[in-house]
């Protein structure tokens, strides 16, 4: 069982200070909150991808190279990457450059975004959101397996003999994850893949979030990747704790009150008792999050939300190092029962243990293959 | 069973709206045979409503009503007019209903104001908008002024209406399918992948 954080990078005011962080000070603050989590053993660090205010949340790898560079252990993960809108030859290199520097601790999850000017910034169209994942990620799972790839789709310019470097390291892809909330095609794309699947249900109830996972179980069978129990199921989740639960209610309140997503909706206490957001003592945190099995089966993969609406770094910090506290019994509870044959995560080692050993990928070229001259004769033809 | 859904949005209790939907749903069920009912009354439904819209996801009573319309063979929708229009909580209620779920639905609009002044509305309002959402709009709108329920004329108005959703009703195959695909279709059949991959290419 892998247990992570991720965050959107959002940059919110702390309603009860009215003080709203610099874009400066928060990166530095998620790259410290990402060095937090490794501390406490937690297992993978992701990050959303934003390109708007308030966010800081673009240039993903930028982020995640400079935390790599100071992590040892740490998966680097997304939450998501836009694959609607980001050329996927990009994410092909981005990815795995990232993949080389850090050793193989890197995967990532997908999804479609939900800020709709996205689409028309990056010369798309919100209407074909499925589709472009559709083929987007066609296209990428190819560039990652295949040296040399002739390709021809609709929303991209064609490739022609086009090789995406580097090669993944020890020519094994970083593993993959869709994710979705509401759209059931994500699902059967992730279950025809044997790609995991991951569903970031802090603002939504159980009992979509166990519609969709069964939809995605049921499907990954079908598809002859195992049985629908092994399939790679991640959640979301999110938590406020303090050793004295009535301590955790006050201090958490006035965030969620006036929190950019759900804030001026709902009471805490109906919110809390319709989704996963669990706001109490380190216990009630612990055997919360223990139950989310009852909805989905045994999973995979557990991400905390804990850097969001306008929290300040310090408690952020004094969050994870509750997390941190629990995490044992945490690691404990969800081993307790879980058969044999339900697999881990996929990891880069146990994908090149899959793969029978790592490889050299690399593609050695005697020339530029492009334009057929070597780098010594390019003055001469430039001129 | 053929089932018939109304929608009531008045506020008050009781309201002139809700007396107006329980005159257009008795004579419905009386020109069709055998029919299920059901009435939803959206001000239980108000603060399920807003979250909504705040939150992206319905309440268990809100998830309910929006499977009953989901449901439904036909439709009976009545508001007060406010401000020139509909309810805010009447339009609220149908822009959180998912895309699709009303393709094809016959609808009867209804109305009730202070004065015939504002029978326009079922015109330049509720019209439009089950058109946009793809219903089948009867000819015959209902518009209830205060003074209107002393008057034999609504009675013919409202057996006018009934009698045409009725009859559209009675054409409804409840095995054809007639809307659009939505989220609970997919989820419990989904379109498999392959042909997910071939549509995302065509043009």
């Amino acid at each position: 069982m892998q247990i992570g954080i991720f965050t959107v990078g959002d940059v919110t005011p702390d309603p009860t200070t009215g003080r709203t962080p610099t874009e400066h000070e928060r990166i530095k603050a998620t790259v410290r909150i990402a060095r937090k989590a490794e501390e406490i053993g937690l297992d993978v660090f992701a990050t959303g991808e934003h390109h708007n205010p308030p966010f800081i949340a673009s240039a993903p790898t930028t982020t995640l190279a400079y935390i790599g560079a100071q992590t040892e252990r740490i998966i680097l993960s997304t939450a998501t990457t836009l694959i609607t809108t980001t050329d996927p030859v990009l994410i092909a290199e981005d990815y795995a450059k990232l993949q080389h520097l850090t050793d193989g601790r890197v995967d990532l999850m997908m999804g479609r975004g939900n800020t709709g000017p996205v689409y028309p910034w990056f010369g798309k169209d919100i209407r074909q959101g499925i589709n472009l994942a559709i083929e987007n990620y066609a296209l990428l799972h190819r560039l990652w397996r295949e040296d040399v790839v002739d390709w021809e789709g609709r929303f991209r310019t064609p490739l022609q003999g086009f090789t995406s470097t580097p090669r993944p390291l020890d020519g094994v892809p970083p593993f993959v994850w869709h994710g979705s909330i509401r759209s059931p095609e994500i699902a059967e794309q992730a279950a025809y893949y044997g790609d995991g699947f991951f569903h970031n249900h802090i603002f939504w109830p159980f009992s979509h979030t166990r519609q969709m996972v069964d939809l995605y179980r049921r499907r990954f069978e079908h598809y002859g990747h195992g049985s629908a129990d092994q399939a790679i199921v991640g959640l979301g989740g999110q938590f406020f704790m303090r050793r004295n639960s009535q301590d955790a209610w006050n201090e958490f309140r006035p965030y969620f009150d006036n929190a950019p997503v759900y804030g001026h909706g709902p009471s805490l206490e109906d919110f809390t008792e319709a989704t996963p957001l669990t706001v109490g003592s380190p216990q009630q945190v612990l055997e919360r999050t223990l139950s989310f099995r009852d909805n989905v089966g045994h999973y995979q993969r557990q991400l905390f939300l804990v850097d969001h609406a306008g929290l300040p770094l310090k408690t952020v910090l004094e969050q994870l190092d509750l997390l941190g506290e629990i995490l044992p019994a945490m690691r404990e509870g969800f081993a307790e029962g879980r058969p044999e044959h339900v697999p881990d995560a996929p990891t880069h080692a146990s994908l090149v243990a899959a793969a029978g050993g790592p490889k050299d990928p690399t593609v050695y070229a005697e020339a530029d293959a492009a334009t057929g001259h070597r780098a010594e004769d390019a003055e001469e033809v430039q001129v | 069973m053929t089932r018939l859904v109304v929608v009531s949005a008045g506020l008050s209790v009781p309201s002139s709206t809700r007396l107006l939907a329980d005159r257009l749903r008795d004579a419905v069920v009386e020109a069709l045979d055998e029919v299920d009912v059901e009435v939803i009354e959206l001000r239980d439904l108000a603060h399920q409503v807003t979250d909504h819209l705040l939150t992206g996801f319905a309440g268990p009573e809100l998830a309910a009503a929006l499977g009953s319309v989901r449901e439904a063979d036909g439709l009976i929708v009545v508001t007060p007019v406010f401000s020139a229009s509909y309810s805010g909580l009447f339009k609220s209620f149908f822009d959180v209903l998912e895309e699709g779920v009303l393709d094809g639905t016959p609808v009867l609009v209804a109305a009730t104001g202070g004065t015939a002044r504002h029978s326009l509305v079922l015109e330049h309002a509720l019209r439009p908008l089950f058109s946009h959402l793809h219903a089948v709009v009867v000819p015959t709108g209902v518009f209830a002024a205060t003074d209107d329920f002393g008057d034999a004329g609504l009675d013919r108005r409202i057996d006018r209406a009934a009698g045409e959703l009725a009859a559209l009703m009675g054409k409804v195959d409840p095995t054809a399918p007639r809307r659009r695909r939505t989220v609970e279709d997919e989820l419990a059949d989904p379109t498999p992948f392959e042909e997910l991959l071939r549509r995302s290419g065509e043009v």
